[in-house]
């Protein structure tokens, strides 16, 4: 009873492309972090409003818990572990997080360092209006935004410092 | 010198995992074996009449469905209830999935053991239950009237108890005013982004069942799963490795789920796992925070309090895991940092048929706070004199400490306040926020806004025992390796633990690698809440690596042939003092600690049985002596210490939309000695930032069914960066005389005035009472008019 039609899926994340067999119902999110183990990616919420399962897909900030895997075959996505390289030195705004205190217990992070990433790759000087705005879909319980936004901020001087 | 890094804002060592997105929290572990999904109750009130579950088996994947009469040996029991008290008249605990009958909408009714969560839910549509529905009891009043949640409860009262200090009727009688108000505050909720989660291996060749789960206390849920499955505590091991937020919330246990999935390991031997959707978090995790209080006070020309009684109904849902701990803090932190001559308090714990309540993030004390707050601003506008002046005229000053308060504690203990001094604490939030500039300020407000002030101060608990427990060892590559029972959910342990270690033992922080809440590590432990971590473990870790120092000297002492007084450790070298080049690495102790007859390495020769140290007339292993520089360390306080702050905040409100906007929000805050600055800041932005969202954003909001209308984050309106504003903070240091650091809690103290600081500063603004929290727009629109007709 109830058996469901499985696809073959072809997922491109950080610049490596993977099969997987799932049905079409499979989200993204359950895609990564299930078939790909790529567990860095959280989903708080299921509903879309918490932005903790944010990934770039084309460069653009998506939320993985709406979005079916089988509808991004062969786009680009990238996740929190594709920012920097194992044991690599830190992307700009994994640096900042660190260092301005931007976390707390981690499960909103790889949410917010996608989207400051998708922020601070298209924009290196942001107005603190832009940064608001960028940030203002992802909910985060333990630091009161304030270190977060101290963190975007920062991450953008050390981009805007790297290239001079 | 070894750099000394406690008081330092040393980055914290948890960041490179979690922002490289290599954390390990529970919903991370294993994916080949079986999810659990729960089929919940969507009445408030009912009783079963029956459960199909036959057609849900035939769903491919599915493993086992099982209902309460299903259930083997000790599963058929009530959960534990974890704190018994003795006004505790009438506690009751959930059984693991409903037996005949549901007392609120997200009880545990079916559970549902299938290959993943979508076969699952597959399944759950297609079991049948029949329920026979029956009245809700929803909200304070529906408590106190006829219906009733469990039928052997008579009134809905869980609990009723009385503290009282001096002689309250009397002093009030006696008082020249008194004033009598009527406060209350809705409920809200943890809301951690990770929700709860368990995942159990059986491993049926070495018998152990290995659960990683998202708690705040590993220990006892260990313990507790034990007791339940009736298996020793030597097969039980469970750890938290990274938890998403905890906040009151996942010190509750053992979860049904907890239960369950362990149980299922076992009887399936596959892993089990269970994930808690935000759903199931609004409905089925627990809530916090409804309170309703008469509070009279009596007081003098002056505005000295001279006598304080409070009544106050506590609605703790369905249920009482957690006994009636929430509203005895409200009773016994209600007092502040105010003297109270006579005080008298009375709460009933309720009954009604919603989400159970438990201590979340401050723990009744925002109650507490608001209480005492809002009766002091009462009699200063009563009085006109000014809120700042009236809270020094009342405070406990600074050559009072040990302050004793005259009741007990949620320890059990006797509440006396060991060190503090809120006049400066009062003075400093006061210069911060430009208090008496503020007349001016208010002139320039721009039309359509009404501009107000406010102060608040609060005093809270914090580090209760019983005790934590760390060890230290030096291995012999030079790494020293901490361990403490308690688990982390984010408040940087790794970090600040290591510091402490650096410090006491002499060596390099980055030479500190700590891990918590894992029960193969250190097995016991109390847990994480209370703003108990820093101080309790804290300590704990101190002591052990005082006891690790000690042992490295005596053994460098031998071999350096130097009398142990004259011997120091720095840079994780023991020497003479003073004199590096006779020294020996800790490393290279660690070797000598413990006595080989096989080498491992070159270093390792040394403390091989041919290696020639040591006196030939003793064994290797001195009577007493214990091989290994290692140690356990443990702290156990007679009673609690007490952490203090003041609040200030300055807001305008829209006339047209009712909308609050804070302008600027101060706060002082003292925590003793500070281990990290940057950590303390940090807690205390997210604390305020959950403070301001119970003060003007969040409520649990039931209707008269008792379903919970807004359990999503869609209609829940849990706050974005775009409402919560930037927090100035200073620091007093008034450390505790009852731990050898000298630190008090810093855990939960953003949270705690806010409510109370937002209502005095709207007050201010509006120039009407408040007394309700949250105060949001379209209800402050409608005090308005109300307020406006009252005046006409």
């Amino acid at each position: 009873m109830n058996t469901e039609e499985s696809y073959e899926i072809r997922l491109k994340v950080n610049g490596k492309t993977q099969q997987i067999t799932a049905p079409a119902r499979r989200l993204l999110s359950d895609a990564l972090r299930g078939e790909l183990g790529l567990t860095g990616t959280h989903v708080g919420c299921e509903h879309g409003v918490c932005g903790c399962c944010t990934v770039l897909v084309d460069g653009a900030p998506v939320r993985s818990c709406l979005t079916f895997a089988v509808a991004v075959q062969d786009r680009e996505i990238r996740t929190v572990e594709g920012l920097a390289a194992d044991g690599g030195e830190l992307h700009p705004v994994q640096e900042a997080f660190k260092e301005c205190h931007g976390l707390q217990c981690g499960f909103c992070t790889p949410g917010f360092l996608m989207t400051a990433c998708a922020l601070i790759e298209q924009n290196d000087d942001p107005t603190e209006e832009e940064i608001t705005e960028a940030i203002a879909g992802n909910l985060c319980r333990c630091t009161g935004y304030q270190n977060i936004r101290a963190a975007v901020r920062y991450a953008a001087e050390i981009v805007r410092s790297d290239k001079t | 010198m070894t750099t000394q890094s406690f008081g330092k804002a040393i980055r914290r060592t948890e960041d490179d995992r979690l922002i490289r997105g290599h954390g390990s929290f529970t919903d991370d572990a294993g994916s080949a074996g079986l999810s659990l999904t729960m089929i919940r109750s969507p009445y408030a009130n009912a009783r079963i009449l029956s459960i199909d579950v036959s057609e849900a088996w035939d769903v491919e994947g599915v493993q086992a469905v099982l209902t309460y009469n299903d259930l083997p040996g000790r599963l058929v029991e009530p959960l534990p209830l974890l704190i018994p008290h003795p006004s505790l008249v009438a506690p009751r605990t959930q059984y693991i999935l409903a037996k005949e009958h549901v007392r609120y909408v997200g009880e545990a009714v079916v559970a549902i053991f299938a290959t993943d969560r979508y076969v699952g839910e597959d399944a759950a549509e297609r079991v049948i239950v029949e329920y026979e529905p029956r009245e809700a009891v929803v909200g304070i009043d529906a408590a106190l009237g006829p219906n009733l949640v469990h039928d052997d409860v008579p009134g809905n009262v869980a609990a009723d108890h009385v503290e009282h200090v001096g002689n309250v009727d009397q002093a009030l009688v006696g008082a020249p005013h008194v004033l009598e108000l009527d406060l209350d505050m809705e409920r809200s909720m943890g809301s951690s982004l990770e929700g709860r989660a368990s995942h159990a291996t059986w491993d049926r060749h070495s018998r152990k069942l290995r659960i990683q789960n998202a708690t705040q206390t590993p220990t006892s849920v260990r313990f507790a799963v034990a007791n339940i499955l009736e298996i020793p505590d030597e097969q039980v091991e469970v750890f938290a490795i990274d938890v998403g937020g905890g906040f009151g919330t996942k010190v509750i246990h053992p979860w049904p789920e907890d239960i369950l999935t362990a149980w299922g390991a076992i009887e399936y031997e596959r892993p089990v796992k269970f994930t808690e959707d935000r759903v199931e978090h609004f409905i089925s995790s627990s809530h916090e925070r409804a309170q309703r209080h008469q509070i009279k006070v009596g007081f003098d020309d002056e505005g000295r309090i001279l006598g304080l009684d409070v009544d106050f109904v506590h609605d703790n849902g369905a249920y009482t895991p957690y006994g009636m701990i929430a509203p005895l803090i409200t009773a016994t932190q209600l007092p502040g940092p105010y003297k109270l001559p006579n005080y008298r308090v009375r709460f009933r714990s309720v009954y009604t048929n919603t989400v159970q309540v438990t201590p979340y993030r401050g723990a009744a004390r925002p109650h507490a706070v608001f209480s005492m707050e809002r009766t002091i601003d009462r009699i200063a506008a009563f009085l006109d004199i000014d809120r700042a002046e009236l809270r020094r005229r009342n405070f406990i000053q600074p050559d009072e400490f040990p302050y004793d308060l005259g009741m007990i504690f949620q320890d059990g203990r006797p509440a006396i306040y060991d060190s503090g001094n809120y006049p400066e604490l009062l003075e400093k939030v006061l210069a911060m926020i430009d208090w008496d500039g503020f007349p001016e300020r208010r002139s320039q407000t721009p039309s359509g806004r009404r501009r107000g002030i406010g102060v608040a101060c609060y005093v809270e608990g914090t580090g209760l025992g019983p005790y934590e427990g760390g060890h230290v060892r030096v291995e012999t590559g030079g790494k020293v390796q901490v361990s403490t029972g308690l688990a982390s959910s984010g408040q940087g342990h790794h970090t600040v633990f290591a510091q402490i270690v650096a410090d006491e033992l002499g060596v390099p922080f980055e030479d500190v690698e700590v891990v918590t809440g894992d029960t193969r590590r250190f097995q016991y432990a109390v847990g994480t809440f209370a703003s108990r971590a820093a101080v309790m473990s804290g300590n704990a870790v101190a002591e052990a690596a005082r006891l690790v120092k000690e042992k490295a000297i005596q053994i460098a002492a031998e071999a350096l042939e130097a009398n142990p007084d004259d011997l120091e450790i720095v840079d994780a070298q023991v020497q003479v003092k003073g004199t590096p080049a006779r020294g020996i690495p800790l490393a290279q102790v660690a070797v000598l600690a413990n006595p080989l007859r096989y080498s491992f390495s070159e270093a390792a020769r040394a403390a091989t049985q041919f290696a020639g140290a040591g006196d030939l007339d003793e064994p290797p292993i001195k009577p007493g002596e214990d091989p290994g520089l290692e140690a356990a360390g443990w702290y156990s306080p007679v009673r609690a210490t007490f952490a203090s702050g003041a609040h200030a905040v300055e807001v305008e409100v829209d006339t047209a939309t009712s909308e609050v906007e804070i302008l600027r929000y101060c706060v002082v805050h003292d925590c003793g000695r500070l281990i990290n600055p940057l950590i303390v800041e940090g807690q205390i932005h997210g604390g305020v930032a959950q403070g301001i969202a119970g003060a003007l954003y969040e409520k649990m909001a039931y209707d008269e069914d008792g379903n919970l209308q807004n359990a999503s984050f869609m209609d829940f309106l849990m706050p974005y960066c775009t409402e919560i504003p930037e927090v100035e903070i200073d620091h007093l240091e008034t450390p505790s005389p009852l731990n050898p650091l000298g630190i008090k809690g810093a855990g939960e103290a953003g949270v705690i005035p806010v409510s109370a600081v937002i209502a005095a500063a709207v007050e201010d603004a509006e120039g009407f009472q408040i007394n309700h929290m949250p105060l949001f727009p379209s209800e402050l629109h409608e005090m308005r008019l109300m307020n406006a007709e009252v005046s006409e």
